[in-house]
């Protein structure tokens, strides 16, 4: 996987964005927690398709993020990275925040995405199926929250961590934190619902959802709600999977993902 | 010096076994353990002890805003100090303060505060804290990464509220309102404005481009808020502005008895309940990620709130809290030494003494600001002569003759 930094206009910055593979365009939008070290999904993704994955401001060397306040502002941005990245009709995927960006992008501009795939994605709230807190868990708290193998997951988390009790560490890994949390607060806190429930029926695309059975954060309910939503949508559940239903089972994601496209 | 008397007014019925109970005092404490019976009483209680302050001599009295959270009972500090401009008459009431970034529209701040110096006649102290990640984001859902944005925009909004003659369009991100029209207004054409600070750089410019006064609020006591202080009369320094320690307050948890044995002996079980079950917060409410800003983290100044921190404090005797300076305790000589130790280590012209502690009964409360008021309080009065005591710009501006309370009140 190779990364570059692409100006963009609009923005007044540059943003970073991860491409990988060959094939038919995909563009990916990553969730809350940004991509992985070597991250499992993208890297199942690229043996099929050209992934072109880019990083939201506040993440990784993507900057601009004082300029993103909401929910239009974040939908209008990557609608002008979709633009500028210059893609040949992409099946356009995001998982949890990157899906709920994604359904935004898919319902502000139903004419120009045809293919939507949306894992696990947030933007919706049920009364009776409240998501946890995910601002006020502490990084022990996540693995269980993320996998439905929370030890796999904690070792897919940790890939590449380097020691918290060094307080140079420890300052770089706050820094990162709060950026990324930061940026995604602006969507997610204190309640992921931006009011997408009133946008979803102007979505035109050909819609797959894929929830892992197994998910504790975004229960599965959630996926029955938006494939009743949207009028052309498919619901894949995903068993032995959690909400990072991509990264836990890479393999049966990519070939749902191909059977439906 | 200045000395105000300061109450976070805590509940003080929580049982022995919260720790194990309950993860955090603030935010998801089921609030079915609030007795609003007992509480009727913990409230008048706390009030009268405000009044006694004024009457032993205290400069001022105070109180503050907090949510959801037994650590400290007062969403609306302007009800409190509303019943305290009734019942006092020479004291200043210093409201540290209002979290301007959580009103709806923050003129109303504007307002209530301006109905707190007129019924005062001048005595208003106001603050403008962010306010805690735990109260602001968490128990009021500001999203974290706005706050402080957020929060700029509300103060502008009250200055110009107070300063106008004559309504005004006020065009925020935050905030639009088409008549901007204050009524009434203060009576103090400058009002002194004190800024609850926790740690964030940013806050240091703020009080210097505005003449507030900076006030360190901490429970770790004057040894580790050398760090700190320091950074804030660097950055005075580097602004070349006058350096009057009315720039700069401090709260500390302050014990007096006749002996240190005593104090130990009267005051500990309190000390105890305040450090373990009011300051029990849970880790991941601390500190909602984007509430402090880059620049701050960067600088490292928040080591203070680590997790391990918070950590020491179960297992910290008397001894440690006395002998690292988390609290000053003992004999008023005890106590006049290292309250004048920290008042020039810190260059500080305010002092916010925390003399209600946990689950204080009211007897000792007032045996120990008694003590404080007539054999530590005198001592330490003159330690900035040239100074004269006194900086206008950092303090309340009373009207020459106020209307007597009691008389207007039959």
């Amino acid at each position: 996987m190779k990364s570059k930094l692409l100006p963009l206009k609009q923005l007044g910055a540059k943003i970073e964005v991860v491409e990988a593979g060959k094939g038919r365009d995909l563009l990916y939008l990553h969730g809350a927690g940004g991509h992985m070290v070597d991250d499992p999904l993208l890297a199942a993704l690229a043996g099929k398709y050209r992934v072109v994955a880019p990083l939201l401001p506040g993440y990784g060397r993507s900057g601009g993020e004082d300029g993103l306040r909401d929910m239009l502002d974040v939908t209008l941005h990557a609608l002008d990275v979709l633009e500028a990245l210059e893609l040949d009709k992409p099946i356009v995927v995001g998982h949890s925040m990157g899906g709920m960006i994604a359904a935004e992008m898919a319902a502000v501009a139903h004419t120009e995405i045809a293919k939507l795939c949306l894992l696990a994605p947030a933007g919706l709230w049920l009364d009776d199926h409240p998501i946890i807190d995910i601002f006020s868990k502490l990084p022990y708290e996540l693995p269980g929250l993320l996998f439905h193998d929370a030890e796999a997951g904690r070792k897919l988390l940790t890939a590449g961590g380097g020691n918290m009790e060094d307080p140079e560490f420890l300052k770089q890994f706050l820094v990162m934190n709060a950026r990324r949390m930061g940026m995604a607060g602006k969507l997610l806190f204190p309640i992921p619902d931006r009011g997408l429930a009133g946008r979803l029926h102007r979505i035109t695309a050909k819609t797959l959802i894929v929830w892992g059975k197994e998910d504790v954060l975004i229960p599965p309910v959630y996926g029955e709600a938006f494939r009743k939503a949207i009028s052309r949508s498919k619901l894949v559940k995903v068993g032995k999977a959690g909400h990072a239903v991509g990264q836990e089972k890479p393999a049966a994601v990519l070939e749902a993902i191909r059977d439906f496209f | 010096m200045k000395f105000t008397w300061f109450h976070l007014m805590p509940w003080p019925h929580m049982p022995d076994d919260f720790r194990e109970k309950h993860r955090s005092v603030w935010v998801d404490l089921p609030n079915k353990m609030y007795q609003p019976e007992l509480g009727h009483i913990a409230y008048h209680q706390y009030l009268d002890q405000l009044e006694y302050a004024e009457t032993v001599g205290f400069d001022g009295i105070g109180v503050n805003e907090h949510h959801a959270n037994a650590y400290g009972l007062m969403p609306s500090p302007n009800i409190m100090a509303a019943t305290l401009t009734r019942r006092t008459s020479r004291a200043a009431l210093v409201v540290l303060g209002n979290s301007i970034a959580l009103y709806n529209p923050p003129l109303r701040v504007a307002e209530e505060m301006a109905m707190l110096d007129v019924l005062s006649g001048g005595r208003l102290i106001a603050g403008f804290p962010v306010g805690t990640s735990m109260d602001t984001n968490y128990a009021y859902g500001t999203i974290p990464a706005l706050t402080r944005e957020k929060y700029a925009e509300a103060h502008e909004l009250i200055r110009k509220a107070w300063a106008a003659d004559a309504p005004f369009a006020f065009n925020g991100r935050y905030t639009k309102l088409r008549y901007v029209n204050c009524w009434p207004k203060p009576v103090q054409q400058q009002m002194p404005v004190f800024i609850p600070g926790g740690g964030s750089v940013e806050t240091y410019d703020f009080c210097l481009d505005n003449t507030y006064s900076y006030s360190y609020l901490s429970y770790s006591g004057y040894l580790r808020a050398r760090l700190l202080m320091d950074g804030y009369w660097k950055r005075v320094a580097e602004r070349k502005v006058d350096e009057s320690p009315y720039r700069a307050g401090f709260a500390q948890v302050i014990c007096v008895a006749d002996t240190d044995a005593e104090a130990e002996r009267l005051y500990g079980p309190h000390v105890n309940y305040f450090y373990n079950r009011c300051l029990h917060v849970y880790p991941g409410f601390a500190d909602a990620p984007g509430y402090r800003t880059v620049k701050t983290i960067q600088t490292g100044a928040l080591s203070q709130f680590t997790s391990a921190a918070a950590r020491d404090y179960p297992s910290m005797s008397w001894k440690d809290l006395t002998e690292n300076r988390y609290i000053v305790a003992g004999s008023p000589e005890t106590v006049r030494q290292q309250l004048e130790e920290l008042i020039k280590t810190l260059r500080v012209g305010n002092i916010f003494c925390l003399m209600h502690i946990g689950n204080m009964p009211d007897d000792k409360v007032r045996h120990s600001t008694k003590l404080f008021a007539e054999k530590v309080m005198p001592h330490l009065r003159n330690l900035w002569p040239e100074w004269q005591n006194h900086d206008d710009r950092f303090w309340c501006h009373p009207m020459n003759e106020p209307v007597p309370t009691r008389i207007a009140a039959e």
